[in-house]
């Protein structure tokens, strides 16, 4: 159920966010998902990829301040509300999100991934309402 | 006016006298008091008696800023705490400051340089002078402080900052001469730009600049937008503080006050004695000093002595502005800034490593401070919030350090170039 994401510091300067594109793509893997997040000064960028492991050695053999985050991979009716009511077993459940993002791929389902600051106990929490998680095997297959 | 005709007009001969006599009964007082100092005599195989004249000076040791950091706090003075009433300090190459202690005869001896000093820049008793330099530990406010009140002049003892105070008392007060750094002064300008304020609305007509370096465009510069004469002034706490020497109305070289501190130029590298004319690296000894007397300090200022006589009449021998430094000492806002100490900070630091760039602007007319480091992979955190109080964290650190505020900077890791030699640490940006 944990999937492992990759993060990656980005200083604000052009041509950088392309430079991990190119390294993943010569060495094969594919994004599934990615999000930018940015500050004045500079941007951390967090990445589902085919082959985390490899992804982390390409990254760090180039030179990239790069580690392994684990998230969770929500999987939600793509219909109004369906986020909210995620949101709202979490919150009620006292679970704290850090940081998420989302991508749908069809008009049926979207994906949600979530940086929890409890990963366990955010995992506990869904499973217990029924939700449905996304197996990284399947994730990083997309 | 000239405050000590019979000194700053001095032949040569005259004040080669003085000096000389006043060498050997420094020589001797360090000598018998200071173990350090004695040590050093020895080991050149030198006694006081072998000193007789200002010709022997160059057979003395060199005395740098090392010396000072070994014998600290109070190691190098030569008389007991009980005689010392004054102290003040600078901030030194790895966080403990370089301390200096006067006793009531130097506080006296600095009052009647920076007097001269005052004169030789057309500053008379009826002036009110505002003293924009920090007064504390800093020699640069109560330095300039003691020398007004000597010369009879009406000091407003305001410190530094709180620019909009500075100009309220300016034109509430017809304060008619400032004291403060180079930079200070025209931010000052443009702070009276943005009040409305203009040059004629106020009775500036003298500006006694120093602490850092500056060119003759900002003279140029700042004389126009404040509508005075811009005097240099040089001094180091070290020697005593503002009032080492200073310009003349002339503006042609800075008159030192020689009867106190004799300048030699040496070269940095062979440490030999250079002729006259030449540039090279500043040496000071210091003859009538009691609480520290520092015998061929190095400055490390890079300049050249030009020994004419000077249109003013006075035979003070001059020193040209200042061309630079021999070490990598970087004068900011006033305050000394060692590359080293930053390198110092992020070495006790556990999430940095020591890679940094110090690059220094000069933004609009004030220098700005802006460091670079490199994110260790380690401590890379996947949260903003993190990396941001990383950045918080190193910026106090500095902050608290240096004395002056930095912008931090945290850039990706091996991004800052690598040499096998002396890596290249600071790039500074301001034409200086």
């Amino acid at each position: 159920m944990i999937i492992k994401q990759l993060s990656v510091f980005l200083e604000n300067k052009t041509g950088r966010l392309n430079e991990v594109a190119g390294i993943l793509g010569d060495a094969g893997i594919n994004m599934s998902a990615f999000s930018v997040a940015d500050t004045s000064e500079f941007g951390i960028l967090r990445l589902i990829v085919s082959d985390p492991d490899r992804a982390l050695q390409e990254l760090k053999s180039a030179g990239f301040a790069v580690r392994l985050t684990e998230v969770v991979c929500l999987s939600s009716p793509n219909e109004p509300g369906a986020l909210a009511r995620a949101l709202n077993i979490l919150s009620s459940e006292g679970v704290f999100i850090e940081y998420l993002y989302a991508y749908s791929m069809d008009n049926k389902s979207a994906n949600i991934v979530l940086k929890p600051e409890n990963i366990q106990k955010c995992i506990q929490v869904l499973q217990d309402h029924k939700m449905e998680l996304v197996k990284a095997s399947d994730l990083y297959k997309l | 006016m000239i405050w000590n005709e019979k000194i700053e007009c001095a032949e040569r001969e005259e004040m080669k006298a003085i000096q000389s006599e006043r060498l050997r009964e420094t020589v001797q007082r360090i000598y018998h008091k200071v173990p350090a100092y004695r040590k050093k005599m020895q080991e050149v195989g030198l006694v006081p008696a072998d000193i007789r004249s200002v010709d022997d000076l160059h057979k003395l040791p060199f005395t740098t800023k090392q010396d000072l950091r070994d014998n600290y706090p109070f190691g190098m003075f030569t008389v007991p705490m009980s005689e010392i009433v004054r102290i003040h300090a600078s901030s030194g190459t790895t966080g403990k400051p370089t301390v200096v202690g006067y006793t009531r005869k130097d506080l006296n001896s600095w009052s009647e340089v920076v007097t001269r000093s005052l004169c030789m820049a057309g500053v008379h008793q009826n002036d009110i002078v505002q003293v924009a330099y920090g007064y504390g530990l800093f020699t640069g406010g109560l330095g300039l402080h003691y020398g007004c009140e000597n010369l009879g002049a009406s000091v407003i003892p305001i410190s530094g900052g709180n620019t909009q105070k500075q100009l309220q008392l300016m034109e509430d007060f017809g304060t008619t001469v400032v004291a403060c750094t180079p930079s200070y002064s025209l931010y000052l300008a443009e702070a009276m730009k943005d009040a409305g304020i203009k040059k004629e609305d106020l009775k500036l007509r003298v500006g006694i600049f120093g602490a850092e370096p500056w060119t003759e465009n900002m003279r140029k510069e700042i004389e126009t937008q404040l509508g005075l004469k811009a005097i240099d002034i040089y001094g180091l706490s070290e020697i005593i503080g503002p009032g080492v020497s200073c310009e003349c109305e002339h503006q042609c070289g800075m008159h030192i006050n020689e009867d106190h501190f004799i300048p030699e130029i040496i070269n940095p590298e062979t440490l030999e004695p250079m002729p006259a004319g030449e540039i090279g690296e500043l040496v000071f000894t210091t003859v009538t000093k009691e609480g520290i007397p520092l015998i061929r300090y190095r400055t490390r200022d890079l300049t050249r002595l030009i020994y004419d006589k000077c249109e003013c009449g006075r035979t003070l021998v001059r020193m040209e502005k200042c061309k630079g430094r021999s070490d990598d000492m970087l004068i900011i806002r006033g305050v000394n800034v060692f590359p080293s100490q930053i390198e110092s900070v992020l070495l006790e630091m556990s999430e940095t490593e020591p890679h940094y760039l110090l690059i220094v602007e000069r933004e609009g007319n004030l220098d700005t401070l802006n460091l670079m480091v490199e994110v260790q992979e380690q401590f890379f955190s996947d949260e903003i919030k993190q990396l941001e109080s990383l950045r918080k964290k190193i910026t106090h650190n500095i902050q608290s350090t240096l004395g002056i505020s930095v912008n931090v900077k945290l850039v990706e890791p091996k991004t800052i170039e690598r040499t096998a030699g002396k890596a290249k640490r600071v790039i500074d940006n301001r034409k200086l």
